[in-house]
């Protein structure tokens, strides 16, 4: 909840858990965003201070499509892919993302780099079709636009790393 | 003095505000007290933001597309030399609230009650909130209303649930009222789901404060002493608005124990979601909230009898609380004033697609599609002919052109097939095919589907493949009688309203379009030009530099050409895979 704070909280949070009921889904979020995806001894913590078998954890998290059992690239893409985007042609979009990156979709590049999800809505419709990196939107996208936008952060990453 | 204003909802920071705003702050660090600088939420005009206000005396000049660089020049020279630029103003309001300038057409009709603070306050300030008369109606409910009152108050005024199902809220209250439990929630669903929806986000960024005083208010109604509020994680910045909003309140009394000496309890906590669209159903979203899979339950019992934690319940959405308030304050007959028979008040509506103005803009029931469209969505992109409205998201349906006269309100809109909704109004054109809309539709229901009800896991997935494969050419004969009968069969076999409605984009879209469906089956044609496997690519000479990349990416070699010089597609070798498209940096390639 305290989306800010909630880094450096995961531990503190199992720390303060008091057996208040409703609090398996907090703590994944705050794992998730401690370690940028679940790992298997977040879910062994998880299920040692709450006494919630780590099936059930199990199911929990792959109920929800928000949490991830593998780590994510440095930059995340969440491609649009709402009802405003698909008429203004996110599937070419998100195939343009693929080809220039070569992943598929909740797939991470080799390098760690990218990793391309696709989401409901990000709810900025009228700037359809709309990207975003990491926190960053881009908007009325065409997939020459996008791959400029691409190459960018790749140059940046590769000058970065020169 | 002058007070500048910058729209900074989450389409305002996506065009650009956040940048917009530091320019400005810079100049006011540069000449302090010269100005004063704020920011506020959404006010609708999404199509041409990053939006600033300059506000003087009563009068409101709102510019427009205002990036940073246009702050040096247009705003700079209006605050400091006090010489406007009308080419770059959207809209004027002076102190008589008349409007003036290109964009009065997007406010003219528009009628706002939920919205009344969106893109005028600050929604980080609780101060400026008061100022504007927020919490009176807090104040009234708990110190002169019986929780009676509240209730027939809030039946008298018509209000209807604006999550979808319109069920009316001074009932619902009512049920939840006369359940006795030794805990009762107020639950707020805030997490709309339906993709191309985002009235809910827009309210909860420039107006928290009013959906916590609905909540206050039917706290008191029902005897509850904590509330919920069940926000997408989508959604960063109304979680984080909506933290202050709730820390403001506390701070000022308003929650917490003995609110304004009533002796009344009431307290609201945020839950996140976790991406799962069935969790916007109110017995799946409790199952989340109490931490386990988002899997609606059976009913009875309700949620007024047996809700979150297996306590008395009530669930309204977002929208609904807002109106709450305001009604609280004018009295139910004035919002009965506004609005149909049978629909009272207002409704906001998300306009997006193909729409000239994509915004937020809310209307009083009844208004017709056509008034939507065109006289505040400036009618369709590029010039293109209006093809239909999709409205309801997944469970909703297409409503053609030819309706276009049709009011909206909770009766007219179910007789044609659609449903109300939250408010997504996705704007479709020729351009757009709708056998290919009800597979996109499909998809997303058939992913969301929780599994629990076989019809809605296996026969979405049925139906899923029977679409594509007709968008791929790929039809039979008898494809839309099978498609027809498993869509009944899934709406009378599914549990919760998520299988109910799947069938929907597709039941409405052979109900209108039926002869689309058989062009793509017998004919093998798209006649929106849309479908990738039915149409053929073509290169824009005008556009295409000859790099040759296309020709590189072709997988069988359809395209051919000289280095520099025009490429050509022969579409008799062509397997329509779009590479030629994603792989052009000039965007030549086309498909008609
Ligand atoms: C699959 C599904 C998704 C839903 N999503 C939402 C939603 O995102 N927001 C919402 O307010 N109601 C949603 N609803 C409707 C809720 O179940 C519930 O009817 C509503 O929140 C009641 O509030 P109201 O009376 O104020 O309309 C959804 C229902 C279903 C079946």
């Amino acid at each position: 909840m305290e989306t800010a704070d909630r880094k450096e909280n995961f531990g503190y949070r199992l720390w303060r858990y008091d057996g208040a009921p409703g609090e398996l889904i907090p703590l994944l979020q705050s794992a998730q965003d401690y370690f940028g995806y679940i790992p298997r001894r977040a879910i062994n913590y998880i299920s040692g201070v709450t006494g919630i078998p780590e099936s059930e954890i199990f199911g929990v998290i792959t109920f929800y499509s928000q949490f991830r059992l593998q780590p994510m690239g440095k930059y995340m893409i969440r491609a649009c892919a709402g009802t405003a985007c698909h008429v203004s042609g996110s599937k070419m979009i998100i195939e343009t993302i693929q080809d220039e990156l070569g992943i598929e979709v909740n797939g991470t590049t080799e390098d760690g780099l990218f990793t391309l999800l696709t989401v409901a809505c990000i709810g900025c419709c009228s700037l359809a079709p709309v990207v975003m990196i990491n926190d960053e939107t881009h908007g009325q996208l065409t997939p020459a636009s996008l791959r400029k936008l691409l190459r960018k952060y790749k140059r940046r990453e590769a000058a970065a790393t020169a | 003095m002058k007070k500048v204003i910058v729209g900074m909802g989450t389409c305002g920071l996506s065009a650009g505000a956040q940048q917009t705003y530091d320019r400005l702050n810079e100049l006011l660090q540069a000449r302090p007290g010269t100005f004063e600088l704020t920011s506020t939420g959404c006010i609708g005009m999404c199509y041409q933001e990053p939006l600033v206000e300059i506000r003087e005396g009563g009068r409101r000049i709102i510019y427009r597309k205002v990036t940073a660089d246009l702050v040096d020049g247009v705003i700079k020279k209006h605050i400091l030399d006090d010489t406007p630029t009308p080419e770059h103003i959207a809209l004027t309001i002076n102190a008589a609230g008349e409007l003036q300038g290109p964009e009065s057409d997007f406010h003219r009709l528009q009628q706002r009650i939920v919205l009344r603070h969106c893109g005028t306050l600050d929604p980080e300030s609780i101060d400026e909130y008061v100022t504007a008369g927020g919490y009176q109606a807090v104040r009234r409910a708990l110190l002169e209303m019986r929780p009676e009152e509240i209730i027939a108050v809030i039946k008298e005024s018509g209000l209807r649930g604006r999550g979808g199902a319109g069920f009316p809220t001074g009932l619902k209250w009512s049920f939840a009222a006369q359940n006795k439990g030794d805990r009762k929630y107020v639950v707020c669903n805030a997490d709309e789901g339906d993709p191309g929806a985002f009235m809910d986000r827009s309210v909860l960024e420039g107006d928290p404060h009013a959906v916590l005083e609905g909540m206050i208010i039917c706290a008191k109604a029902i005897g509850a002493d904590f509330g919920y509020i069940y926000c997408r994680a989508e959604y960063p910045l109304a979680i984080k608005r909506l933290n202050i909003a709730i820390q403001a309140a506390r701070d000022k009394g308003y929650l917490g124990r003995n609110i304004l000496d009533s002796g009344f309890d009431f307290d609201i906590k945020i839950k996140q979601g976790a991406g799962a669209f069935v969790c916007g159903e109110e017995t799946a979203l409790f199952a989340s909230i109490e931490g386990q899979r988002g899997m609606p339950r059976i009913r009875p019992p309700f949620p007024a009898e047996k809700g979150l934690w297996q306590k008395p319940t009530n669930n309204n959405n977002v929208e609904t609380y807002a109106n709450v308030p305001w009604i609280i304050l004018n009295g139910a007959e004035a919002y009965a004033a506004f609005g149909t028979e049978k629909s009272k008040g207002t409704k906001v509506f998300a306009l997006a697609g193909k729409v000239a103005h994509g915004g937020l803009a809310e209307v009083p029931m009844g208004t017709t599609i056509n008034d939507l469209v065109f006289k505040i969505g400036g009618g369709i992109k590029e010039g293109k002919k209006f093809k239909a409205v999709q409205m309801g998201g997944p469970s909703g349906g297409c409503i053609p052109a030819e309706l276009g006269e049709t009011p909206v309100d909770f009766e007219s809109i179910p007789a044609t097939g659609a449903i109300m909704g939250s408010g997504g109004m996705v704007v479709l054109d020729e351009t757009t095919c709708m056998v290919e809309m009800a597979r996109f539709f499909l998809e997303f229901t058939q992913n969301e589907s929780c599994g629990k009800c076989t019809f809605c896991r296996i026969g979405t997935l049925r139906m899923l493949e029977i679409l594509t494969r007709i968008t791929r050419g790929e039809g039979e004969e008898n494809d839309i009688e099978k498609l027809a009968e498993l869509g009944e069969k899934i709406k009378e076999n599914s549990l919760c309203g998520l299988g109910q409605t799947a069938p929907n984009p597709v039941l409405s879209t052979i109900r209108y379009y039926r002869k689309e469906y058989e062009a793509h089956i017998f004919d093998n044609s798209c006649p929106a030009g849309s479908c990738s496997a039915l149409v053929d690519f073509h290169i824009d000479a005008q556009k295409c530099t000859g790099c040759t990349l296309c020709a590189k990416n072709c997988p069988v070699d359809a395209i051919s050409g000289e280095a520099k010089k025009v490429h050509v597609i022969d579409n008799s070798l062509c397997v329509k895979c779009g590479k030629c498209v994603t792989s052009c940096n000039f965007d030549a390639v086309y498909k008609r």
